[in-house]
C-alpha cells in the first residue's frame, strides 16, 4: 500500500494550513516552508511518474471505501504530466515571488500552497464531484492570489474573474446533478460504464450534461466565447501569480481530456461525441481571436494574456482532432506553451521594473539599465514563443501540423495556426523594437534586474531548449498517455476492480 | 562528423567571440572569427575532391524520429559550392569588416552575429533533412533581422529590420507548411527520399499547394517580386552585412532551395509558368528601378533584386542548359556584386555619403578602387571578356530557346534584352557617377579619406576572381558548374556547348543591343530622372509601416469591441452558449419519467408559491437593494422549509444557519454600497437578458423535473446500508460528510478557510473613502447598539454555545454535526458583535481567528493521517464502543475528531470574515489587524 497518490494534495494543504496557523512566522521562514513544499511536490510527481510508468493507473481509495462508493484518486500518465508541470512552474513562480512580491499582501505563501493543493487534487481525482470540490479550491485560491497586492484594477478584474467562474461552478453542479440523477453515481469509471449502458431515453440528458461540462471546462480553458474574464485578470495579476496562472487554463483542458474520453466516449470514438464536434470550430475561433488580440495588445502583459488565448486555441484545436497522435502533439504543446507564457509574464515584469512609470506599456521611454541583456532575453523568448527553432515551440508546431494532416483537417487548421504565428511575429517584433531599440533621450533608468529573477526567466527558457533536445523521450511518454486516454477501458477496469471495502480493511 | 563540425564551428565561434570582444585590441575578435571561418573552409575544401568526383557524403544522427527530424547532413557539388561561397566570402567580409568597423564600438557583436549567420547558412546548404534545414532557414531570418537593425537608434534601420522579418518570417512559415506536406506524402523528410519521389509528388493532388508554399518560402527569401521590397530597405544594415547577407549569401538561399528541390518539384507547367514569370517580373522591376536610385547601396540592392530574378527565371525554364546558365550566373553575381557593395561602403567611409548626386570624380582620390570597380562594374554590365558577359549571354541564348507560351515566345528574349539594357545602364552609372562625372559636390567629409589598403584587399581579390572566371570560363563551366547542375537535377548534366558563346548569333546581337542601349540610356539619364520623379511616389517602407499600424489599431479596436469590460455581456455569453449547446439536445428529452408524482398537500403548494413569489420579488425589486436582500433571505428560508418538509433535517439546519450568516455578511457589504441600483441598461437589453434568464431557468427546471420523475438507482443505497456497520453512525448525512466523502469535506473547509484568509488579506490595508452611505438614516437604525439587543445577547451566548455543543456531539447519529454546530456558534458570537460593537466584543473575546482555521484544517488532516499508521488509506475511519463508569455506553470515533476540525475551521473562517468586514464599518477601524 503506497500513499504516494494522496501526498501531492496533502503536502501543500498541510503547508498552507501551517502557514495560517502560525500566521506571524517571519517571512523568510514562510518562504522556506513554501519552497520546500513545492520542491517536494516535484519529487513526488517524479516518484509517481515511475509508478504509473509501470502500472498505467494507480487507484487510491480514500477512507478505504471501494469505488464507486468512496472517493478515489486515480493517478495516471496524464495526471503525472500535469503534476510535474505544475510543480516545475510553481517552483519558478515561488522563487520569483520570494524576492519581494510576496510582501505586497498577506499570506501569499499560504494561498500559493492552497492553490497548488487545488490544482493537484483536480489532476488526481477520479470522482466527478470531488473534481468540483478541487475546482472550488483552486478558484477561490486563485481569486485570492489575483487580488494579491491590491489596487482598483485588480479588484475590478478579480470581480469579473470570480463572478464568471462562479457561474461556471454553478453550471458544473447542474451538470453533475444531471449525471447523478441519471446514473446514480459520481465515480468517473462507474459513470463511464453506466453511461455506455444507458437506455436511449436517457441519452439526451447525458448529452446535455456533457455539453454543459464543455461550457464549464471551456470557461476555465479560455474557449471563445467564454474567455472574457481572462485578458484583464492576467494583465493585472502580480507577475508570479500570472506565471502560475499559465497552468490555470490548462486545468480546463485537462478536465476535458479526463472527462470526455472516459465518461462520454467509452464505446464511441471521441471525435463523434457532441462536445468534440463543438470544440473544433470554437477552438479555431479562439485561436483567431488570440492572434488578433496579440497584435492589438497595448502592453506586454496584455500581449502575453492574449498569447495564453492563442495557446489555448491551438491546444484545443489540436485536441479536437481527436486522434492519438493529435492528443500527444497537443500535450507536448501544452507543456511548451505553459512554460513559455509563464516565462513571458515574469519577463514582462523584469522589463516593467526598469521602465519607471511606463511599465510594460508599449510606449517609448528612456533606456533600461539592462537593455542589452534583457534585449537578448526578449529576442530568445520571442523566438521561443513564436514557435521558431531551436525552442520547443518549433518542434511542437511541426508535430501539430503533421498530426492534423493525418486527420485531414489541415485545410482549416494550417492557415489559422500559421497565420496566428505570423501575427505573433509582427506583434513581437514591434514590441521588441519599441522596448529595446527606441528610447527617448532621457537618462537611463538606474534599476538593475534582480539576479534571481533574471536567473529564473533564463532557466525557464533553457527548459524549453532542453525540451527540444530531449523531445523524443517526452514524446514517447506523451504518445503512451494519449493512447491510454484513447482507450479508457483499462482505466475503468483498474478502478472497478479495486474491491477493498471497509470490512476487509478493518 | 566533418559536416557537423563545419556547421558547428561558426556557431560555437558566435558564442565565444563576444567574450573576446572585451579584449583590448579590436584585432582579436576579428582574428578569432577569421580562424573559425578558415577552419570551416579548409574542412570543406578537403572534401572537394571526393565530392567533385560525383560522390555524395552524408551523415545522420537520430534526434526526434516521431516527427521525422534528424540531424542529417549531405554534401554534393551543389552544397559544396554554396558552402565554399559562404565561408570564402565570409572570410573576405571579416577582413573587410575589420577595417570598416575600425575603432567603432559594436564590432564584437557584429562578428558574433556574422558567425551565427554563417553557421546557419552552412546548415541550410548542407542539411539532408528538410526539417533540420528549416531550423537554419528560420535562423537566418532572425539573425538578418538583428543585423539589419544593427544601428537600432535609427528609425529606417528598425523599420527595415521589422519588414524583413515579417516578409522572410512569413515565407518561412509557408515553407514549413510545404515541407511538412512533402514529408508526409513521401514518408520521410530526408532529401534523398524526397528527391527520389519527384514523380509521386508531382502526381499528388496537393502538388500545386506544395509548390505554392515552397515557392513562397524561396521567393520571400530571395527577394522576388513582389516580396523584393524588403531588400532595398535592408540596406540600412552596415555595409559588410549588405555585401554578405544581401548580395552573396542569404538572398541566394531561396535560389539554392529551388535548385535543391528541382528533381522533386520541377518539370511541370506549373513550375515553369510560376517560377519563370516571377523571375521575369523581378528581373524587369529590379533593373528598371535600380537605374533611378541615387543611393549607391540602394542601386546595388535593386540590381541584386534584378539579378536574382534573372537566376530564378533560368531555374524556372528548367532545362539542363538553363540550370547551368543560372548556376554560372549565380557564381558571377557573387563575384561582382559583393565587391561593388564593399566599394560603396569604402566610399561612404571616405566621403560620408552614399548619394551619387554628390559623390563624383573620385578617381583622383582612390585610383586603385577605381580600377577594381571598373572590372566588377564591367562584369555586371556584361562587357565582353568578363565573366558576367558569358553568363548573361547564356541567359540570352536560353531566352531565345524558351518555350513558355508558344505564340508569345518572342516576348521572352525581348524582355530579356530590355532588362539587359537597363542592367548595362545602371552598371555604367554606378561606376561613372562615383569615379568620374565631374567634381564632388558638398561632401560631408572633404577631402575624401584615402581608403586603407586592407579595406580594398577583398575587393581586389574578388575583382581578380571575376577576371579569372572570365578567363577560365570553359574549365569552370565544364567542371564545377556541370557537377553542380548534375547534383541539382539529379541526372548527369550534358556538357555545355561553350562554342555558342563565341558565335556571332542572335544572342550576340542582343548583348550588343543591351550595351549600346544601356550607354544611350545612361547618356539620357538627367531627362529620365525628371520623368521618374513625376511618377507617383511610393515608399514601400512607409506603406508597410502604415499597413502594420493600421493592422495593430484595427486589431486593438476589434478586441476592445468584443472585450468591452461589461461583465453582464460576459455572463450572457456563457449562459447563451450553454443554452445554444444543450438546448437542441434537450428537445428530445422524455420529460415525464416513470415515477409517480408525490401527492401535493395545500401547505406544500402554498410554500412553493411563496418561494416563487420571493424569487420573483428579488428580480422585480432588485433596485432597492436592502429589500432584495431581505427577500433573498426569505427565499432561503423557504428552501429550508422545503428540506424540512421532505425529511432532510440536516440540510434544513445547515441551510438555515448558512442563510443567517450569508444575510449578515451581505448586510455588512451592503452598508458600503449605494442603497439603490440605478437604471443603466436599455429596455432592449433588459428584454434580451430576461429572455436568456427565462430560457436558462426553464431549461434547468425542466431537466430537474425530468430527473426527479425518473426511478433512482444510485450509490446512496450503499451509504444507507453501510452507515452504521461501516461508518459507526446512524446519521447517514453526517457519515457521508465525515467518512464516505470526508475528502470532499476536507476540500470544502479548505475553500472556506481560503475565502476567509482572502477577505483578511484584502481588507487588511483597505481604507474606504466613503464608508458611510448617504441615505443611511432611511434604512439603518440610528442607534447602532440598542439596549434591548445588548441585554438579550449576553444570556443567549452560553445557551447558544451549549446548543452548539449538543448539536456537534450528537451529529454522528442524529441531525447535527460540526458544520452546523460551527455555524450556530458563529451566529451566537456575531450577535455579540452586533449588540455591543466591535471594540466591545474584542475586549472580551479571543480574537485570533486564523489559528482556528489553520488548526482546524490541520486537525482534520492529522485525523486522516492517523490511518496511515495502520497501513490504511488516508481518512479511513475507526470507531469503537465502550462502557465507561458514570457515562455509561459511549462510542468513540475518529470521525468526531475530523468533525471537530470542521467545526473549528467553520468558526474561525466565518468569524474572520465577519470581524474584518465589520472592521471596515468602524469609524477609523480598530487600527490593528483582526484575526
Amino acid at each position: 500500500m503506497t500513499h504516494l497518490p494522496v501526498l501531492p494534495i496533502l503536502i501543500p494543504l498541510i503547508a498552507g494550513a501551517l502557514l495560517i496557523l502560525l500566521y506571524d512566522l517571519p517571512l523568510w521562514l514562510q518562504r522556506v516552508i513554501s519552497i520546500a513544499s513545492t520542491l517536494s511536490l516535484l519529487g513526488l510527481a517524479l516518484a509517481l511518474g515511475s509508478r504509473v510508468g509501470e502500472a498505467g493507473h494507480l487507484v487510491y481509495a480514500l477512507g478505504s471505501w471501494a469505488p464507486p462508493f468512496g472517493i478515489v484518486l486515480v493517478p495516471d500518465r496524464l495526471s503525472v504530466l500535469m503534476l510535474t508541470l505544475t510543480a516545475v512552474l510553481a517552483l519558478f513562480a515561488v522563487i520569483y515571488a520570494s524576492r519581494n512580491d510576496d510582501e505586497a499582501g498577506a499570506h501569499f505563501h499560504a494561498l500559493f500552497q492552497f492553490q497548488l493543493m487545488g490544482l493537484n487534487g483536480a489532476f488526481l481525482t477520479g470522482d466527478l464531484f470531488n473534481l468540483f470540490v478541487f475546482f472550488e479550491v483552486l478558484l477561490i485560491a486563485s481569486y485570492a492570489l489575483l487580488l494579491h497586492g491590491g489596487g482598483p484594477a485588480r479588484s475590478r478584474a478579480g470581480l469579473h474573474y470570480v463572478i464568471l467562474n462562479l457561474i461556471g461552478s454553478a453550471l458544473f453542479i447542474i451538470a453533475v446533478g444531471i449525471l447523478y440523477g441519471v446514473t446514480g453515481t459520481l465515480n468517473m469509471a462507474d459513470l463511464a460504464v453506466r453511461i455506455s449502458e444507458a437506455p436511449p431515453a436517457d441519452l439526451p440528458l447525458i448529452q446535455a450534461a456533457s455539453l454543459i461540462f464543455l461550457v464549464v471546462f471551456g470557461v476555465k480553458a479560455a474557449l471563445l466565447p467564454l474567455l472574457f474574464w481572462l485578458p484583464r485578470a492576467y494583465t493585472v495579476a502580480a507577475a508570479p501569480v500570472a506565471a502560475l496562472f499559465a497552468i490555470m487554463t490548462k486545468v480546463g483542458v485537462y478536465a476535458m481530456l479526463r472527462v470526455f474520453p472516459l465518461v462520454f466516449a467509452l464505446n464511441t470514438p471521441l471525435v463523434d461525441t457532441l462536445a468534440w464536434q463543438w470544440l473544433w470550430p470554437l477552438a479555431l475561433a479562439t485561436l483567431v481571436l488570440g492572434g488578433i488580440g496579440v497584435l492589438g495588445a497595448t502592453s506586454l502583459r496584455n500581449m502575453t494574456a492574449y498569447m495564453v488565448i492563442v495557446s489555448a486555441g491551438t491546444l484545443m484545436a489540436t485536441l479536437a482532432l481527436g486522434s492519438s497522435q493529435a492528443i500527444a502533439a497537443g500535450l507536448f504543446y501544452l507543456v511548451h506553451s505553459t512554460l513559455m507564457t509563464a516565462a513571458f509574464f515574469l519577463f514582462a515584469d523584469l522589463i516593467a521594473r526598469q521602465r519607471g512609470e511606463a511599465g510594460d506599456h508599449m510606449v517609448v521611454t528612456s533606456a533600461m539599465k539592462d537593455r542589452r541583456t534583457l534585449g537578448i532575453l526578449f529576442f530568445l523568448g520571442a523566438i521561443a514563443f513564436a514557435g521558431l527553432p531551436p525552442f520547443s515551440g518549433f518542434i511542437s508546431k511541426i508535430w501539430i501540423l503533421e498530426s492534423s494532416l493525418a486527420e485531414g483537417a489541415s485545410g482549416s487548421l494550417w492557415p489559422i495556426l500559421l497565420g496566428a504565428g505570423l501575427l505573433m511575429l509582427i506583434a513581437l517584433s514591434r514590441a521588441g523594437s519599441k522596448f529595446f531599440w527606441r528610447q527617448s533621450g532621457e537618462r537611463p533608468h538606474e534599476l538593475r534586474a534582480d539576479r534571481v529573477r533574471f536567473g529564473v526567466v533564463c532557466v525557464m527558457l533553457l527548459t524549453s531548449v532542453a525540451l527540444s533536445i530531449q523531445a523524443q523521450p517526452l514524446m514517447d511518454y506523451l504518445s503512451a498517455t494519449a493512447a491510454s486516454l484513447q482507450d479508457p477501458g483499462q482505466y475503468v477496469e483498474t478502478v472497478m476492480n479495486t474491491t477493498r471495502s471497509l470490512k476487509e480493511a478493518h | 562528423m566533418t559536416l557537423l563540425s563545419v556547421v558547428l564551428l561558426p556557431l560555437i565561434g558566435a558564442l565565444l567571440v563576444p567574450l573576446l570582444a572585451r579584449a583590448r585590441s579590436p584585432l582579436i575578435p576579428a582574428i578569432a572569427s577569421g580562424i573559425v571561418t578558415l577552419a570551416a573552409l579548409s574542412l570543406l575544401l578537403l572534401q572537394a575532391p571526393t565530392v567533385l568526383s560525383g560522390e555524395l557524403i552524408t551523415s545522420e544522427w537520430a534526434w526526434i524520429p516521431s516527427i521525422g527530424l534528424s540531424i542529417a547532413f549531405r554534401l554534393d557539388a551543389l552544397a559544396l559550392f554554396f558552402a565554399t561561397l559562404i565561408t570564402g566570402m565570409g572570410l573576405l567580409i571579416i577582413l573587410y569588416a575589420h577595417f570598416y568597423f575600425a575603432g567603432k564600438p559594436g564590432a564584437g557583436r557584429f562578428y558574433a552575429l556574422m558567425l551565427a549567420f554563417m553557421g546557419a547558412m552552412l546548415g541550410i546548404v548542407t542539411s539532408e533533412n528538410l526539417l533540420f534545414m528549416l531550423i537554419f532557414w528560420e535562423m537566418t531570418s532572425l539573425v538578418s533581422f538583428v543585423l539589419i537593425g544593427f544601428h537600432s537608434d535609427q528609425r529606417p534601420a528598425r523599420r527595415g529590420a521589422r519588414m524583413t522579418l515579417v516578409i522572410t518570417g512569413g515565407g518561412g512559415l509557408a515553407l514549413m507548411a510545404g515541407i511538412v506536406l512533402m514529408g508526409s506524402i513521401v514518408g520521410s523528410f530526408n532529401l534523398t527520399d524526397i528527391l527520389a519521389a519527384g514523380d509521386e509528388l508531382r502526381a499528388h493532388a496537393h502538388y500545386p499547394l506544395i509548390l505554392t508554399l515552397v515557392l513562397l518560402g524561396a521567393m520571400t527569401k530571395s527577394a522576388q517580386f513582389p516580396f523584393h521590397l524588403w531588400l532595398p530597405n535592408a540596406m540600412t544594415a552596415p555595409t559588410p552585412v549588405s555585401a554578405y547577407l544581401h548580395s552573396a549569401t542569404m538572398v541566394k538561399a531561396g535560389i539554392f532551395l529551388l535548385a535543391r528541390l528541382h528533381p522533386a518539384l520541377a518539370d511541370t507547367d506549373a513550375w515553369l509558368y510560376s517560377v519563370s514569370t516571377v523571375g521575369m517580373a523581378t528581373l524587369l522591376t529590379g533593373a528598371f528601378i535600380a537605374m533611378f536610385k541615387h543611393d549607391t547601396k540602394e542601386l546595388l540592392a535593386y540590381s541584386t533584386v534584378s539579378h536574382l530574378g534573372l537566376i530564378t527565371l533560368l531555374m524556372g525554364l528548367g532545362t539542363a542548359t538553363a540550370l547551368v546558365a543560372g548556376l554560372f550566373h549565380l557564381l558571377n553575381h557573387a563575384l561582382f556584386k559583393a565587391p561593388l557593395f564593399m566599394m560603396a561602403g569604402a566610399v561612404e567611409k571616405a566621403t560620408g555619403t552614399r548619394d551619387m548626386r554628390r559623390i563624383n570624380g573620385l578617381w583622383r582620390h582612390m585610383p586603385l578602387l577605381t580600377i577594381m570597380s571598373a572590372i566588377t562594374a564591367a562584369s555586371m554590365a556584361g562587357l565582353p571578356l568578363f565573366n558576367g558577359y558569358l553568363s548573361k549571354k547564356m541567359f540570352f541564348i536560353e531566352s531565345l530557346d524558351a518555350n513558355v507560351i508558344s505564340p508569345l515566345n518572342w516576348l521572352t528574349p525581348v524582355l530579356a534584352a530590355i532588362a539587359g539594357l537597363f542592367s548595362a545602364a545602371y552598371s555604367f552609372r554606378i561606376f561613372h557617377n562615383v569615379f568620374f562625372n565631374g567634381q564632388p559636390r558638398e561632401l560631408p567629409v572633404w577631402p575624401p579619406r584615402k581608403p586603407a589598403l586592407g579595406i580594398q584587399l577583398p575587393i581586389i581579390l574578388l575583382a581578380a576572381g571575376c577576371l579569372f572566371v572570365g578567363w577560365q570560363a570553359e574549365g569552370i563551366v565544364h567542371g564545377l558548374i556541370r557537377a553542380m547542375a548534375t547534383a541539382s537535377s539529379g541526372v548527369k548534366a550534358p556538357a555545355y556547348d561553350m562554342g555558342q558563346l563565341h558565335h556571332v548569333g542572335p544572342a550576340f546581337y542582343m548583348s550588343l543591343a543591351a550595351l549600346i542601349g544601356g550607354l544611350i540610356l545612361y547618356a539620357l539619364r538627367e531627362r529620365l530622372f525628371e520623368l521618374y520623379d513625376q511618377l507617383p511616389p511610393a515608399d514601400a517602407r512607409e506603406i508597410f509601416e502604415w499597413l502594420m499600424t493600421r493592422a495593430g489599431n484595427g486589431a486593438e479596436r476589434f478586441v476592445h469591441a468584443l472585450e468591452n469590460g461589461s461583465v453582464q455581456r460576459y455572463i450572457a455569453l456563457i449562459i447563451l452558449t450553454a443554452i445554444i449547446m444543450a438546448g437542441p439536445v434537450l428537445a428530445n428529452v422524455v420529460w415525464y419519467g416513470a415515477k409517480p408524482m408525490t401527492p401535493a398537500d395545500p401547505l406544500t403548494i402554498l410554500g412553493a408559491i411563496l418561494m416563487m413569489a420571493t424569487a420573483f420579488g428579488v428580480v422585480l425589486g432588485h433596485r432597492n437593494r436592502l429589500f432584495a436582500l431581505l427577500l433573498l433571505g426569505s427565499a432561503g428560508l423557504f428552501v429550508t422549509l422545503t428540506f424540512a418538509r421532505f425529511s432532510a433535517p440536516d440540510l434544513a439546519l445547515t441551510q438555515l444557519s448558512v442563510e443567517v450568516i450569508a444575510v449578515i455578511i451581505m448586510m455588512l457589504a451592503l452598508s458600503f454600497l449605494p442603497q439603490t441600483t440605478p437604471v443603466e441598461s436599455s429596455r432592449l437589453r433588459r428584454s434580451r437578458d430576461s429572455i436568456i434568464a427565462v430560457l436558462g431557468g426553464l431549461g434547468t427546471g425542466l431537466v430537474s423535473f425530468a430527473i426527479m420523475t425518473r426511478p433512482q438507482d444510485s450509490i446512496s443505497d450503499f451509504f444507507l446500508e453501510q452507515s452504521v456497520p461501516g461508518g459507526g453512525g446512524s446519521n447517514v448525512v453526517n457519515v457521508i460528510l465525515v467518512d464516505f466523502r470526508g475528502f470532499d469535506t476536507l476540500g470544502e473547509i479548505t475553500v472556506l478557510g481560503i475565502a476567509a484568509v482572502a477577505v483578511f488579506a484584502l481588507t487588511r490595508n483597505l481604507q474606504l473613502k466613503h464608508r458611510i452611505p448617504n441615505e443611511r438614516d432611511q434604512y439603518w437604525a440610528s442607534n447602532p447598539h440598542p439596549l434591548i439587543l445588548r441585554t438579550m445577547a449576553r444570556p443567549i451566548l452560553p445557551i447558544a454555545l451549549m446548543v452548539s455543543a449538543y448539536i456537534f456531539l450528537r451529529g454522528h447519529n442524529m441531525p447535527g454535526g460540526g458544520f452546523i454546530a460551527g455555524l450556530i456558534t458563529v451566529v451566537a458570537l456575531s450577535l455579540q458583535y452586533m449588540a455591543g460593537g466591535l471594540a466591545w466584543a474584542h475586549d472580551r473575546m479571543l480574537t485570533s481567528f486564523r489559528p482556528l482555521i489553520g488548526g482546524g484544517i490541520l486537525l482534520a488532516c492529522l485525523t486522516g493521517l492517523g490511518s496511515l499508521f495502520m497501513g490504511l488509506e488516508f481518512l479511513t475511519s475507526w470507531f469503537g464502543h465502550y462502557e465507561l463508569p458514570v457515562l455509561g455506553h459511549i462510542e468513540l470515533a475518529t470521525a468526531l475528531l475530523f468533525d471537530l476540525g470542521v467545526f473549528t475551521t467553520v468558526v474561525g473562517a466565518t468569524m474572520l470574515i465577519l470581524a474584518n468586514l465589520g472592521k471596515l464599518m468602524t469609524v477609523n477601524g480598530p487600527g490593528e489587524e483582526i484575526g
